[in-house]
């Protein structure tokens, strides 16, 4: 009752008490279109097209035509009511085995990264052996929906029975209520956008227009290397002509980015986010494959990396008592916390780069011994090498997809973390030295997801 | 063929025109081939009874085999009540001397207006060896003069061809059979005029119909044409197949690859560790480090007079038809030193071809990479040949200039391009263990094209 210190059982995970099973998930391999701009080359695509694509591209890549996964397991952010059984009807558009079973999922930004952990949980426990976590957003092909009076009215008018009441029910609809409702990505609670958002944040975090453009300079300076590398020869497809990412600018420079005009945040002093260090609307789809080790064996398939542990976040932002997408900085530091690890510890970090605002606030509140103490009870992971951060580049020069994303992030951390430990191999080191990659994806509605993995 | 890029109204001018110049010129009116239906694979293998012409153990065994493969064989010179000859092999494997052939190839003449729609006539021969006496070197010699000329002859689809046996090879050798059987069947659509060696014993498969079961053949420009098709007929035959292409060709190579079970490698076949690539993916599943058959068939086209050629129109002609073919199988065939390789060359590498100066150069460069291969390989247990195209209906040749294209085509004793899947058939036979025997070939899928041998 004396102390004032937070009890740590409070705010941090327990690890005493933690039983897990003794089944191993990794992942196998993964595909994802190149990412286009909205309005771009994939326009006339659908999110069932795209998602069963890239399913396809996957089997293709690995070999799995007429295969029985253990379960896909997919979904869309902007979602088309046609589409309620979007996973599944990719799987029967696909040449994966018709018995294949699929679920639908939706975690905001963090939906095929919330995909790939239940998978990797269902492997752990033994219930399946491989499973395919997956995603595709189309910006470009947004489900437009008719205001609320008309939806009733229409309802209304399906339950009438007569003429005149059906006249009675049509003479009560206003010219305005035929207008069409583009969907919005807003936060429903605060009315404002993401970039709003973020652009409190950055203030609160006092965010400089220079860090955040260096954040994006640099993901288009690695991801434009990663592709001339030929990284994505292995993970990635091309779909309806696009070879590359849409959004890649690798020619632009920090003068570049410094020239363009703010677009969030423009009511507060001296705004600094524009449009080249936040991510752009995109379309697309991803998927990563992940299994047990003796089925990866059996089918001669890599086991690229572990899936060590993953921990989710969801922060108050509607009070107002913390920044919207700063999640990650509270499900990295319990997920560490949990594992016994520091920041040392890790080999490669990928943050989602919604906006370069989030990497930045985020990173900052790590090193940040206040907040770490106050709002975790942990101590402060200390300041985050940017060497080992997106090392491939991320969103704001890939896109983002919303439901993409996090496969796409999943099976690139896996692939670089294999490379690397090969690399360690080559040059003499032990096999059992871990190489260790942590990934945090930000999400809609304060959530975020942060997932450990281990070559 | 009529140009489908033409208005409907056009396309019977063109053909009306196309039968004028045909006739003409005393071409050969193009008739639809009889290609293998992948729903009943050599089944019926000829269009009708088959005649065997010749005298003594060679041709009784050849007859014998046949009989045994179900096929309706007759001796009999006499035309087959209500049906038409569906092949006509002379078995000239006795020949010493000029003369001694006469009556068989006399008694094939009188056949000839009794052939079914694309019948098939194959003679099989000696090939001249060192040390043969002149006389018999000429017989043996003028048998190729004779299946050239009568290709030329034959009209409706038919083909004439040849199966030119080295010395200790016997007729009933699994891969005289097996080229038997190829020249017979609908595979060998657009072969025709050609004179195949047969210098090995080769392997009979254990299926036929099927003579890849089992196997892993790797196919690079495996997207699209005569890539995807050769795919396709390599896994009909029971291969297991892992296509390359190009990165940026990726979504078309996933889809033929889905189409049938294989496998997609998204590589440059020109990058420094494209051989070390291929070998890492085969390593893994559904392989697991087999890999028997390597074609490679990746290639590219960017034309231009010589005087106008830039480097970038030589360069990567000859680093993606030539350079990157020697460089993976190098690699290759240190790891799979049994490796059978099987290349794209091209009748433009034989005879020339204005504006090819640089593919050209690539093709003719690869039929002597496989000439150079065949005894290293063969060293493994391995063998190395090549398959000519002449002109065949592709995207690529799609591009050519119409009365160009319609030239190209008529100019082929069949009177017609080939097809994709007509390339894709040598291929597979190529790669399958009855060709063991030979090595070091070029098989021409040409239709007898005018130029060149």
């Amino acid at each position: 009752m004396t102390s004032t210190t937070p009890t740590p059982s409070a705010t941090s995970p327990d690890t005493s008490a933690v039983v897990r099973p003794s089944g191993t998930a990794v992942v196998v391999g993964g595909n994802r279109t190149p990412f286009a701009k909205a309005g771009g080359h994939y326009a006339g695509a659908s999110n069932l097209d795209m998602l069963t694509t890239v399913l396809d591209g996957l089997v293709a890549r690995l070999g799995l035509a007429g295969e029985r996964i253990g379960e896909v397991r997919a979904g869309a952010v902007l979602n088309h009511s046609k589409d309620f059984n979007l996973a599944r009807e990719a799987v029967l558009g696909t040449t994966l085995a018709p018995t294949t079973p699929a679920v639908t999922v939706q975690r905001a930004c963090a939906t095929s990264i919330e995909a790939a952990w239940d998978l990797a949980n269902k492997i752990t426990l033994g219930q399946i052996s491989s499973g395919i976590a997956g995603g595709a957003d189309s910006t470009s092909d947004a489900p437009i929906v008719v205001s609320e009076r008309l939806r009733h009215t229409l309802l209304k008018l399906n339950r009438a029975r007569t003429v005149p009441d059906r006249l009675k029910l049509v003479g009560q609809l206003r010219p305005a209520d035929l207008a069409p409702v583009a969907p919005n990505v807003n936060e429903p609670r605060t009315g404002l956008s993401m970039g709003e958002h973020q652009a409190l944040t950055n203030l609160q975090w006092q965010v400089t227009r220079e860090a955040q453009d260096a954040v994006a300079l640099a993901s288009h300076t690695q991801l434009a290397r990663a592709w001339e590398d030929g990284l994505f020869d292995d993970l990635v497809t091309p779909f309806r002509g696009l070879t590359r990412d849409a959004a890649l600018r690798a020619d632009t420079t920090a003068e570049a980015l410094a020239k363009l005009r703010t677009v969030f945040g423009n009511d507060h002093p001296e705004p600094t986010m524009t449009a080249g260090n936040s991510t752009p609307l995109s379309d697309g789809a991803a998927a990563v494959l992940l299994a047990s080790p003796a089925w990866a064996a059996e089918h001669g398939l890599p086991a690229l990396a572990r899936v060590v542990d993953a921990e989710a976040a969801a922060v108050d932002f509607v009070h107002g008592q913390e920044g919207l997408l700063m999640g990650g900085a509270y499900a990295v530091p319990r997920l560490l916390a949990r594992q016994g690890l520091g920041l040392d510890d890790i080999d490669l970090v990928e943050i989602h780069e919604a906006f370069a605002g989030v990497v930045v606030a985020t990173t900052t509140a790590w090193a940040d011994t206040t907040f770490c103490s106050e709002k975790l009870g942990l101590p402060a992971l200390g300041t985050l090498d940017t060497d080992k951060l997106n090392v491939a580049g991320s969103s704001l020069a890939a896109g983002h997809p919303f439901a993409a994303t996090g496969a796409r992030i999943v099976a690139t951390l896996a692939t670089l973390l294999a490379r690397r430990k090969a690399a360690l191999i080559a040059d003499g080191g032990s096999p059992d030295t871990p190489v260790r990659g942590l990934i945090s994806v930000c999400a809609a509605g304060g959530q975020a997801v942060a997932m450990l993995l281990e070559a | 063929m009529p140009s489908p890029t033409l208005p409907a109204p056009l396309r019977g001018v063109t053909k009306q025109l196309n039968r004028s110049i045909t006739q003409a010129l005393g071409l050969t009116e193009a008739v639809t081939l009889r290609r293998t239906d992948p729903t009943s694979v050599d089944a019926p293998l000829t269009a009708g009874p088959v005649l065997v012409i010749g005298q003594g153990e060679d041709a009784d065994a050849v007859a014998h085999h046949l009989h045994d493969a179900h096929l309706d064989v007759r001796r009999n010179l006499a035309a087959p009540t209500q049906q038409r000859w569906g092949a006509v092999v002379v078995v000239l494997t006795d020949l010493d001397a000029p003369g001694e052939e006469a009556e068989r190839v006399l008694a094939l003449g009188a056949t000839l207006r009794e052939l079914a729609r694309c019948a098939r006539v194959v003679t099989i021969s000696r090939a001249v060896g060192e040390g043969d006496a002149p006389a018999t070197a000429a017989a043996r010699a003028g048998v190729s003069g004779l299946v050239r000329s009568l290709g030329k002859e034959l009209r409706q689809g038919a083909t004439a061809n040849g199966i030119e046996l080295a010395a200790g090879v016997a007729v009933t050798d699994p891969a005289a059979l097996g080229t038997l059987r190829f020249l017979l069947s609908a595979r060998s659509a657009f072969v025709d005029g050609q004179l195949l060696p047969v210098t090995g014993p080769g392997r009979a498969p254990a299926d036929w119909t099927r003579p890849l079961v089992g196997s892993v053949v790797v196919v690079t420009g495996a997207a699209r044409g005569i890539g995807a098709e050769t795919v396709r007929v390599l896994a009909r035959d029971g291969a297991h197949v892992l296509g390359v292409d190009v990165p940026a060709a990726g979504e078309a190579l996933a889809h033929v690859m889905n189409e049938v079970g294989g496998v997609a490698l998204q590589l440059d076949i020109t990058s420094p560790d494209a051989g070390e690539r291929l070998l890492e993916r085969v390593a893994r599943g559904p392989f697991n480090g087999r890999l028997d058959v390597l074609v490679h068939n990746a290639g590219i086209l960017r034309d231009k007079l010589l005087a106008n050629m830039r480097p970038e129109q030589w360069e990567p002609v000859i680093a993606v038809n030539l350079a990157a073919q020697v460089a993976v199988t190098t690699a290759v065939a240190q790891a799979h030193p049994g490796l059978v390789q099987v290349s794209l060359a091209s009748t433009s590498g034989i005879a020339g071809n204005r504006g090819q100066t640089n593919y050209g150069f690539s093709k003719a460069g690869v039929i002597g990479a496989t000439q150079a291969w065949a005894p290293v390989l063969a060293a493994g247990g391995g063998r190395a040949n090549a398959v000519a195209p002449g002109f065949i209906e592709t995207e690529m040749t799609a591009s050519i200039p119409t009365m160009q294209r319609e030239i190209s085509r008529r100019v082929s004793s069949l009177g017609q391009g080939g097809k994709p899947v007509d390339v894709a058939e040598a291929v597979a036979f190529l790669a399958s263990p009855q060709a063991g025997g030979i090595n070091g070939a070029v098989l021409r899928v040409c239709g007898q094209n005018l130029v060149g041998r």
